[in-house]
């Protein structure tokens, strides 16, 4: 299939269609409006449903009652609309229901901006809501991905019963890009759980996420923390560019990714041995790849669009052994491949000190 | 002959509703009406949080558990899904008229296809008795333990006088089930509820004045007369809207 060339949310949203999502829930927040407007415009001729719901938390829950009832289904939002869904997306857990949930994220806290930013990176890969449970989060770092990541999250949230996270920002969200749409087989799961009337030939199914029985609750949480373990052995996914012979390892996801990569390419120009590992899921978090670095890397560089939230992750990745600096622009702002390579400088200096 | 037997939509399930609570007969009337319409393999119900936050163990058909006000939002869901699907909510009043006001108020304003069975029994009962958005002016709950003082707390919901201002609501009307008349009324306005969703006619929610003797600190008897002496008098009953014209007297 040839290439066409489309905005990094326009992407995703025809991603998601192919995908064979036919319901899409949201409310209006930049800087994710694209998605949405995408979606109005398409739902309608392909007899899927676009629903602008009264806020998020109702689309949220209506993307529950979709998912429920056995069907793909998504929603999208920006930083301070993704706290108002988290609600939902612990029951969306606490159900074993799977949706795509897609962050185009915004500086915040609060109100914040609506320049990119990176500042969800706790919320998503930690805390999604409330309770003991787990999201696969996927962080595109091009159109391309934005469309690719969106298909393979639809099949991921199926096989796993879980929410995955599209994390993104406005930058990925409204660049343009060619993009393939050919994206192979579409997998269709079984769904024997859905609540879609039992015609008196089954039992009634039902979702729920109460559990008034301590033993009962611990439970499925063990139960729900086994597929996640399954998930982290099988569904990390990460870039390595440029890391043979790296002494300085960058780690960078999303649009940083693409400003650390000039500044990799700078470096190595200058005769400095770096690389760097670009997250795809940052949960699971690439760990064992960081591990296997900080064999040979003597400092590691967080690259990020939030106050070293990632850092702490890398840190324990490679548990501590090597130093970890950070290179950030928050509020909005974008790491310039300078800021980088300066970073990359100081790093240069410890060399000496790691061993 | 048989004259009388538990509907097939019901479970065998213990009902774990207190002495005199009549939850216990709006899931009979909800249950009798999905079985008479013949629609119980293909409902889908949406529990609410509250006391009867385990519905889904008593109707005998899919069920989902919705968060807390929510479950309009999970039924849109379901049904856009699904629209040849019947699908209801059975909600209490903190989750319908508080925490799930908007909502409840956006799925009847796109006239969402869908039942809604609200129990106000003017009370939180699942945590132990306190100020509802129904609770009557004067009310003393635990935590209106002074009496509901309207000028520091305000002035109960009336959902059904509320809705029947929503263009896109289709049916609404209030029943009661504290005696024998009332039960029948009540049961023919959920009957027209779900026979609405049947034939496309777009929301319908039923307000059933209900009792807790429990929360309410009176025995069942005190409760059902309490709720002829205060509840009906603040809540009339009624048909409050009737986009087709049809409601039967």
């Amino acid at each position: 299939m040839e290439k066409v060339l489309m905005k990094g949310n326009e992407a995703l949203a025809e991603a998601a269609i192919m995908a064979g999502c036919r319901h899409y829930y949201g409310y209006p927040i930049t800087p994710q409006t694209e998605v949405a407007a995408y979606m109005a415009k398409r739902m309608p001729k392909i007899g899927g449903v676009f629903l602008q719901a009264e806020s998020e938390i109702a689309a949220i829950n209506m993307v529950i009652g979709t998912s429920a009832a056995g069907k793909r289904t998504m929603t999208s939002s920006s930083s301070p609309g993704i706290s108002l869904k988290s609600e939902g997306i612990s029951y969306l857990a606490g159900c074993d229901l799977p949706a795509l949930v897609v962050n185009v994220q915004r500086g915040g806290p609060g109100l914040g901006g609506i320049q990119p930013s990176q500042s969800d990176y706790f919320q998503a890969t930690k805390a999604l809501g409330h309770g003991d449970f787990r999201r696969i989060v996927l962080a595109p770092a091009s159109v391309q991905e934005m469309a690719s990541l969106t298909f393979l999250g639809f099949d991921l949230a199926d096989e796993y019963r879980m929410t995955v996270m599209i994390l993104t920002d406005g930058t990925i969200g409204q660049m343009m890009e060619p993009v393939s749409l050919d994206f192979g087989e579409l997998c269709e799961a079984v769904k024997d759980w859905a609540t879609v009337g039992h015609k008196w030939e089954r039992k009634p199914n039902i979702i729920t996420s109460l559990s008034l029985q301590a033993e009962e609750l611990e439970r499925q949480n063990l139960e729900r923390y086994e597929r996640y373990k399954v998930v982290e052995e099988n569904e990390v996914r990460y870039e390595e560019y440029r890391m043979e012979d790296a002494e300085i390892c960058v780690v960078a996801f999303g649009v940083c990714a693409r400003v650390a990569k000039n500044a990799v390419n700078a470096a190595r120009e200058k005769g400095m041995k770096v690389g760097m590992i670009r997250p795809i899921t940052l949960w699971p978090f690439p760990k064992d790849v960081l591990k296997k670095a900080a064999d040979k890397c003597h400092t590691f560089v967080s690259v990020e669009m939030s106050m070293g939230q990632m850092v702490e992750d890398i840190e324990l990745a490679i548990r501590c052994k090597r130093p970890v600096l950070c290179c950030a622009r928050v509020g909005g702002m974008i790491p310039s491949p300078d800021e980088v390579l300066a970073k990359l400088d100081e790093a240069a200096k410890m060399g000496g000190t790691a061993e | 002959m048989i004259v009388f037997e538990k509907p097939k939509a019901l479970t065998d399930a213990p009902m774990h509703y207190c002495p005199g609570c009549t939850h216990g007969i709006i899931h009979r009337l909800v249950a009798e009406a999905l079985e008479e319409l013949k629609v119980t393999g293909d409902t889908i119900g949406v529990a609410p949080v509250g006391c009867a936050v385990f519905a889904y163990n008593y109707f005998n058909c899919d069920m989902v558990e919705a968060a807390h006000g929510r479950a309009p939002a999970v039924a849109t869901g379901i049904k856009r899904a699904d629209p040849g699907k019947i699908v209801f909510t059975y909600q209490g009043d903190g989750d319908l008229a508080a925490i799930g006001t908007a909502e409840t108020v956006h799925s009847a304003a796109r006239g969402e296809n869908i039942t809604v069975i609200f129990v106000n029994n003017a009370i939180y009962g699942m945590t132990g008795g306190q100020m509802a958005p129904t609770s009557l002016p004067g009310q003393v709950t635990q935590t209106s333990p002074y009496g509901r003082d309207t000028a520091t707390v305000g002035f109960p919901v009336k959902v059904c006088e509320m809705l029947s201002k929503v263009d896109g609501a289709t049916y609404l009307e209030r029943v009661a089930v504290n005696n024998v008349k009332n039960v029948r009324a009540a049961k023919k306005a959920i009957v027209k509820a779900f026979r609405n969703q049947i034939e496309g006619k777009g929301f319908s929610l039923i307000e059933v004045i209900s009792s807790c003797p429990t929360n309410w600190g009176m025995t069942p008897q005190q409760a059902l007369e309490w709720i002829d002496t205060n509840m009906i008098p603040y809540y009339p009953l009624g048909v409050y809207k009737d986009k087709y014209g049809e409601a039967e007297k």
